[in-house]
């Protein structure tokens, strides 16, 4: 190793949602810059919300991401829903909680075992892997059909679907349609426990921090739609002062808002901050499996992400079945939802952390102003943080090795560009 | 494509075999759902990957294999300066080119923008507008470089994709009609919500694909296969406004996800001069 400068630098990350790079430049021993580089051009969908009707804003927003629609669409009804003074049936909010476990269960899926795993087990690609863990893919891609066969009963298809409305839903199942899936997700309980066994035998770099956890907290259950927006330093508040607490900056380097808390700076939204913050509102079942996986709260370390993720789709998986056996159908699909003027704010828990939507209405029901902010948009600074501390570990390692270990620590957090811009490239320079 | 990224995929388990047809997905201004559709493909994924070589899809690997390549999948829109020039690129390397889904065949919802003015737009969502670097308009691949096949959808259907890909390897004529969402809808026996219900639905003007979806989930169709093979959208027009849709309300329907794809774009445009 010389003592010049060496760039680390990835120009097309892989295996995330969207387009970004990493630069990372090391000066001997030091790391002396990291930019998360987000190039994926802006599609400005809070500029072109405004005079829309609030009856459109959940089909337009789920647009930013197609692997997360339904945490748009849950983030837009709730905040509008907020604005217009409008309370839902239990029924619908049951149904809900069942949406968000489809895509949770499509999407960690897809992270654990397709995006995720390849790094840890050596291969470019799942494609790559299915030639040598054959059994290990067909169990993720049956795992992840479950999750989209949810959501395509909800909602009529994975991506987009067309049923979430504010208040309530165009269209309601019937509880024997539901039932249907009861078989399907037996079997995936077993296979999240399985995966949670699987995910725990991979090998884990050293490495902790001391992060801000932020996650919704709920006093009966773990969260999706509702509670208090809550951290392991103190912060309680609720979504309407969201704005008061946090803040956006833009930074040259990328075309998606940092988001901080200030006075504090960079926190960790997702399922690291979720099961530190909500383990005790886990079932049983996904407890048992954290506990035999090593899993204790506070976990530090954003590489064992992978492993949690196995854990929610434990929890997914149970309280799905939870809601099915609850289930007995609203007396109307939504409640009316005349135009009036108001605002209103909502957070939910997307598969990758909390999205926070703002809406102002005027008398006619049309949008004034939006403000969206996505979970990537507030892990893009903790990503940087992260790699920071964690190419220090690195400088001595060859640079196509040290390369990829960079790309791994960013996939931590199953990042999505495309929704931090409503974000990714590796640069590494080394002097 | 680094060579860094290209030196590391040597090191890699698991390489494919040799001979296959190579495939390549790009992206441009989009949500990732199309792109996300093909892993979607649950049923179908691993027959796929059997079948071809997946040489560059950087959602899915970090592996790159240099072009050219036999088929080339875009999704998304034109936005900027680079993406202009990139895909002028893409062309060059793909012997077809195929468009996925509302963004790359039709300029996407973020072709709202074209009809106001961007800088504004961008004063909206970021601090220092400076930073940003965006074309005026969102534009569709076809407008930039010759396309093969566009498939419409926001997002597209798997099974259309499977098809299209199957169709391109096997050299023949993709079955994908052009026919509007009430075939499908009557097909499906769903009563007519526009006629028993005075719903607003685009099934009449709006390109089959879907599956009839709204419909059959109590709701009108918003058109996000695009425009049907010659769509009436002057007879659909005249219908709204006797549901007592008023012009906003017309133009709003039109100016959805495939806003920018004329038929569409005019009728908007018809709306709003009365």
């Amino acid at each position: 190793m010389t003592s010049g400068s060496r760039t680390i630098r990835v120009d097309t990350l892989a295996r995330v949602e969207g387009e970004g790079s990493l630069y990372v430049k090391l000066v001997g021993e030091r790391v002396a810059d990291v930019k998360l580089k987000i190039y994926e051009p802006p599609r400005l969908f809070e500029a072109f919300l405004r005079g829309r009707h609030f009856s459109e804003a959940a089909d337009i927003t789920a647009r930013i991401c197609g692997i997360c629609p339904i945490a748009y669409q849950m983030s837009a009804v709730h905040a509008i829903e907020r604005a217009l003074g409008i309370q839902i049936d239990p029924a619908v909010r049951l149904l809900r909680r069942l949406f968000y476990c489809g895509e949770w269960i499509e999407s960690h899926t897809l992270h654990v075992y397709m995006l995720h795993a390849p790094d840890f087990l050596g291969y470019e690609d799942v494609i790559g892997m299915a030639r040598d863990h054959r059994e290990v893919v067909e169990r993720a891609l049956r795992l992840k059909k479950i999750g989209n066969r949810i959501v395509q009963l909800l909602g009529g298809r994975e991506i987009h679907p067309v049923s979430a409305a504010v208040g309530g839903f165009s269209k309601v199942p019937t509880r024997n349609q539901l039932r249907e899936l009861a078989s399907d997700l037996e079997w995936a309980l077993t296979a999240s426990l399985e995966t949670v066994q699987w995910t725990s035998n991979l090998e884990f770099p050293n490495f902790e921090q001391d992060y801000e956890f932020v996650a919704l907290r709920h006093p009966d259950e773990y969260p999706f739609n509702e509670g208090r927006l809550a951290s392991n330093r103190g912060l309680d508040i609720d979504a309407a002062e969201y704005e008061d607490h946090f803040r956006e900056m833009h930074v040259k380097h990328s075309n998606a808002l940092h988001s901080v808390l200030r006075g504090r700076g960079s926190y960790l939204v997702g399922p690291m901050a979720r099961f530190n913050l909500n383990f005790d509102k886990l079932p049983a079942a996904a407890q048992q499996a954290a506990a035999k996986a090593g899993l204790q709260p506070p976990v530090k370390n954003p590489f064992r992400s992978i492993v949690i993720r196995a854990v929610e789709l434990v929890f997914a998986c149970a309280e799905a079945l939870r809601v099915i056996q609850e289930y007995v159908p609203p007396s109307a699909a939504r409640v009316v939802a005349p135009n009036r003027a108001g605002v209103g704010q909502a957070i939910t828990e997307a598969p990758r952390g909390i999205i926070y939507h703002r809406y102002e209405l005027d008398e006619n029901g049309l949008i004034l102003t939006a403000k969206i902010v996505p979970p990537t948009s507030q892990n893009q600074k903790r990503i940087e943080d992260d790699l920071r501390e964690f190419a220090a570990q690195l400088v001595a390692w060859p640079l196509d090795e040290a390369t990829w270990k960079c790309e791994q620590a960013i996939r931590n957090y199953d990042p999505c560009i495309s929704c931090a811009t409503h974000f990714l490239k590796l640069d590494v320079e080394r002097q | 494509m680094s060579s860094d990224q290209e030196k590391s995929a040597s090191k890699a388990k698991g390489k494919p075999s040799k001979g296959k047809p190579r495939i390549a997905v790009f992206k441009f201004a989009s949500c990732d759902g199309c792109q996300l559709s093909l892993l979607d493909a649950e049923d179908e994924l691993l027959a796929v990957v059997g079948a071809v070589e997946i040489a560059y899809f950087p959602e899915a690997t970090r592996a790159v294999i240099k072009g050219p390549y036999d088929i080339g999948l875009v999704e998304g829109s034109v936005t900027t300066h680079s993406d202009a020039q990139r895909i002028q690129d893409v062309r060059r390397q793909c012997k077809t080119l195929i468009t996925i889904g509302a963004c790359a065949t039709a300029g996407g919802i973020q072709a709202l923008r074209n009809w106001k003015d961007v800088d504004e737009f961008v004063r909206v969502v970021y601090a220092t507008p400076q930073y940003i670097s965006t074309l005026k308009l969102s534009t569709p691949i076809a407008e930039h470089v010759p396309v093969d096949f566009e498939l419409r959808g926001c997002p597209i259907n798997k099974r259309q994709l499977i098809e299209i890909i199957s169709a391109t390897l096997a050299g023949r004529k993709p079955n994908i009609p052009t026919y509007s969402v009430c075939m499908e809808c009557k097909r499906k026996g769903n009563v007519c919500i526009a006629v028993a219900r005075g719903v607003a639905c685009l099934g009449p003007v709006t390109q089959a694909g879907c599956g009839a979806l709204c419909p059959s989930y109590d709701r009108g169709c918003y058109g996000c296969y695009g425009p049907m093979e010659t769509p009436n959208t002057n007879s659909l027009t005249t219908q709204f406004r006797i549901l007592g849709q008023s012009n906003d309300q017309i133009s709003r329907a039109f100016r959805g996800f495939n806003a920018w794809a004329w038929q569409f774009r005019e009728a908007s445009e018809e709306c709003q001069r009365k």
